[in-house]
């Protein structure tokens, strides 16, 4: 029987249940279920905790794009539930496979429906489509299902909302949860329908939907009717479950931390697993074209601020580009690109040959640029195209309500991207316009005049600029880790010096570490499927036994004696000290 | 004479009673001295062991090894020792532990008094077992507070360091905000009435010669009703002690090492696995 109802759709909450920025507490199946609204209409359905220490998200807040957990602060964006911001560790980007579980949902009659595993759509109705129909109060139930659906089965009402005035009524159909009936009296009908939602083995919501809702006070009369009248079912049906067996409540499985899956490697080592379709293209700028990417099959991941993917273009090319849009807002990837005047034929062919309802293929979003969301004031500094990561962080900064301002260098006015953003984003933006080197250098000692404590600076932009940034920033003695750079190319430098060598005892193949990149990442590169979870050396499911030379730990889950001992590693932080470590894999 | 009380320590019925001066007998309930009537303390044959340490009665099920864990500061001759509260939680006992432990909420939970937006970031600390006494230890431990104590004025990076000692009680220590030279104490300590129900008992042994008693119980007992209603809305309300069955992040550190620190010590009681 439960088997049967975790393939079904179920209602789980009246539509009006979820005003925007409120979190709905659901329960279905045992199962406890956060519910909220987004912004874009769109519907969240997740279990009901967080998953850093199991907290009930319900007890969170939504600002319509994402959901912040009450407990750490911790942020999941709308529609992927993914996190975006861990607060205790500003500077970091959290790892993609922290993602909250997700149900699936669709509002059909004022209901909102779900299911753990549901197959199809949520059922039709033909008396309920194309009407007016109206919504009875929902009455929860300390009863079983069927003992409800039982007790509707011999439902009977009035179609006035005269209680001394009862109609005969035949039943249209019943199925596993619901059923219909039609009451007839003088002439007139009324289809009223039963949705019971089972909340737990003991528990249920009855969910009724008249298919024509009266007019003017007989409208209210026949709610009031309704209300009264299954009151009283709901006395007799708990009377009667009270002398039933008694129910084990139902046990919904929490499932384990998801662990990231060996990525399958192509062989130039990068890794496209997203199909997506180009929804929009269009000119945001003088030699600037926006795109809007949509997933052709699974909702698109959770970006963050600052993320940019692989995109994998027809001719071959592979080329980054940094997402414009903040997180949370909607389920697409916005691109911003420049027609680059030495195009080797990446931004040539975004430009001249992909046109709207082309598939590409893109990598998940990675962030090298991640923005910390604790400063008291951050300052974006853009050059040219370099404004598209910017604009996702300046977004994100309103949407959170932070101090911030975007300096936006530009050509002319005809070369700002994406106008209708920075229209929105209002007087936070300052624009500097047709600037020679000098006079930039000039604007940029101004913006830079002195270090404030808790302020932040992140700028993207062609390398002059970059340099000057720098150069700047060093003499006005702002301290390194307050100045945030993305570089568009060459983003890992390597550096001999530091690195070092793994051997695979097992797979007899020795691999070199080079700076930059963890040991993880080259086992990964050189197609050995390693599980790993957090990838910040606190879960321990990377761990790798040494069998020769000497660990840098960087982890927390190994304790201090451990460490001394020298005979485990985490492979996602950690690294050597010895210029070779032997591994047992 | 004393008349003869009940309560329930991990799961058990235990019966107690004192009578002055400072006589306390406990024992597992049994129908021959019945609750709520009056007995000799003499009349108790086979007791629990029973100690009388830091304003509160503690007992053992079974055999205590060695002694109470030592807070040398309560001893000292110008702290104020102060019980400020008692408190039922609806959460299980390392769960109440491990929210102690805890930095990372003080902006969300504490708003504007241990903790406020944007100063979030936990810095790395230090966490060991101390191989002697077989105490989990967290030091270095920095955060910024608006108001860290009922004497503070201002906001400032306090530092702490926390300690357990034992796996249901925990001890913070804090630069005093009257005398930088030593450190404020604040005691957790927590019966398990059942595997997901708690009564906790806080403790303070200060150095503050100004405030009266009532007013930092209130201090204290604010903060704590901050931490109850989240206390009772973790699910599952037993600590899972599978790494993997939460998301550990690096700040964690010291629930880290708890949770194995509770494996190792095989401690089955109000964690999963259950015993």
């Amino acid at each position: 029987m439960t088997e049967s109802l975790m393939n079904l759709w179920h209602p789980i909450a009246s539509a009006e249940d979820l005003p925007y920025r409120h979190i709905f507490q659901g329960q279905l199946l045992g199962r406890e279920l956060a519910v909220w609204r987004a912004d874009d209409d769109f519907v969240n359905v997740w279990e009901n905790r967080c998953l850093h220490r199991g907290t009930r998200l319900s007890i969170g807040r939504s600002d319509g794009l994402e959901l912040r957990c009450q407990y750490h602060g911790w942020r999941y964006a709308n529609r992927s539930a993914g996190c975006t911001y861990i607060p205790a560790h500003p500077a970091d980007a959290p790892a993609r496979t922290i993602c909250n579980r997700t149900f699936p949902s669709v509002e059909r009659y004022g209901l909102i429906w779900s299911g753990e595993e549901p197959t199809g759509e949520p059922p039709e109705i033909a008396a309920l489509e194309n009407a007016e129909t109206l919504l009875l109060r929902n009455i929860a139930v300390n009863a079983p299902l069927n003992l409800v659906l039982g007790h509707l089965a011999n439902y009977r009402f009035s179609i006035t909302g005269d209680p001394d005035n009862l109609a005969t009524t035949s039943m249209d159909y019943q199925d596993g949860c619901s059923l219909s009936l039609t009451a007839t009296c003088d002439g007139k009908k009324s289809t009223v329908v039963f949705f019971v939602q089972p909340v737990d083995s003991n528990r249920s919501v009855i969910r009724g939907v008249l298919s024509n809702s009266p007019e003017g006070a007989e409208r209210l009369l026949t709610l009031r009717h309704h209300s009264a009248e299954l009151s009283r079912l709901r006395d007799i049906v708990e009377l009667e479950a009270l002398d039933g067996p008694s129910l084990e409540p139902m046990v919904a499985t929490i499932e384990q931390v998801p662990i990231a899956l060996p990525e399958i490697t192509t062989p130039s080592g990068r890794k496209a697993a997203l199909r997506v379709q180009v929804l929009r293209k269009w000119a945001t700028a003088e030699g600037v074209v926006g795109l809007e990417l949509e997933s052709i099959g699974e909702p698109l991941p959770t970006h963050q601020p600052g993320a940019h993917i692989d995109v994998h273009l027809p001719n071959g090319l592979v080329r980054q580009y940094s997402l414009t849009n903040a997180p949370g807002e909607g389920s697409l990837y916005r691109l911003g690109v420049k027609l680059e005047a030495d195009s080797r034929g990446g931004s040539a062919c975004l430009h001249e040959t992909v046109k709207e309802g082309d598939v590409l293929a893109i990598s998940e979003p990675r962030n090298n640029f991640p923005l910390r969301r604790d400063a008291v004031k951050t300052i974006l500094i853009a050059g040219g195209i370099g404004v598209t990561p910017l604009l996702s962080m300046a977004q994100t900064l309103r949407n959170n309500k932070l101090d911030y301002e975007l300096h936006y260098f530009a050509q002319t006015d005809g070369h700002l991207a994406f106008p209708e953003v920075l229209h929105e984003l209002g007087e936070a933006v300052v624009l500097h316009l047709g600037l020679s080197p000098d006079e930039t250098s000039q604007a940029l000692t101004a913006l830079l005049a002195g270090p404030q404590p808790a302020m932040h600076i992140y700028v993207c932009g062609p390398g002059p600029m970059l340099e000057a940034t720098r150069r700047i920033a060093s003499e006005a003695d702002w301290p390194d880790e307050a100045i945030h750079f993305e570089y568009f190319k060459n983003t890992i430098e390597v550096d001999s010096s530091s690195s070092f060598e793994v051997s695979l005892a097992r797979s007899a193949l020795t691999l070199e570490v080079p700076s930059g990149k963890t040991i993880l990442e080259v086992l990964r590169d050189n197609g050995i499927a390693l599980m790993s979870s957090c990838e910040q050396g606190a879960c321990g499911t990377c761990e790798v036994t040494v069998i020769e030379g000497e660990p840098e730990h960087q982890d927390v889950y190994l304790n201090d004696s451990e460490k001394l001992a020298g005979q485990r590693i985490m492979t996602c932080v950690s690294r050597a000290k010895s210029p070779r470590l032997v591994l047992d894999i | 004479m004393g008349v003869v009380r009940e309560l329930s320590l991990l799961g058990q019925a235990v019966s107690y009673l004192s009578t002055s001066p400072d006589i306390y007998r406990a024992w597992r309930t049994d129908p021959a001295t019945p609750v709520g009537t009056a007995s000799e303390p003499s009349s108790v044959t086979e007791g629990l062991p029973i100690l009388d340490r830091y304003g509160y009665l503690w007992t053992s099920l079974g055999v205590p090894n060695g002694d109470l864990f030592d807070i040398p500061e309560y001893d000292e001759p110008d702290r104020r020792n102060i019980h400020a509260a008692t408190i039922g939680v609806h959460c299980s006992a390392p769960r109440a532990i491990e929210n102690f432990l805890d930095m990372g909420h003080f902006p969300y939970v504490h708003t504007g008094v241990l903790g406020i937006e944007p100063h979030t970031e936990v810095v790395d600390y230090d966490v060991q077992i101390d191989a002697d006494s077989n105490e989990l230890w967290a030091t270095q431990c920095l955060f910024f507070q608006p108001m860290a104590a009922a004497t503070s004025t201002a906001g400032e990076m306090v530092g702490y360091t926390y300690r357990v000692p034992h796996p249901y009680c925990s001890l913070l220590y804090k630069t005093s905000p009257l005398d930088e030279s030593r450190m404020d104490v604040i005691g957790l300590f927590v019966r398990s009435v059942g595997p997901d129900r708690i009564e906790a008992h806080m403790i303070l042994s200060l150095i503050d010669d100004s405030n009266t008693d009532s007013f930092i119980r209130r201090f204290q007992q604010s903060i704590f009703a901050q931490d109850k209603p989240i206390l009772e809305n973790q699910n599952p309300k037993l600590l899972p002690l599978d790494p993997r069955a939460e998301t550990p992040i690096r700040s964690d550190r010291s629930a880290i090492a708890y949770r194995r620190w509770l494996s190792d010590l095989g401690v089955t009681y109000g964690v999963i696995p259950e015993d």
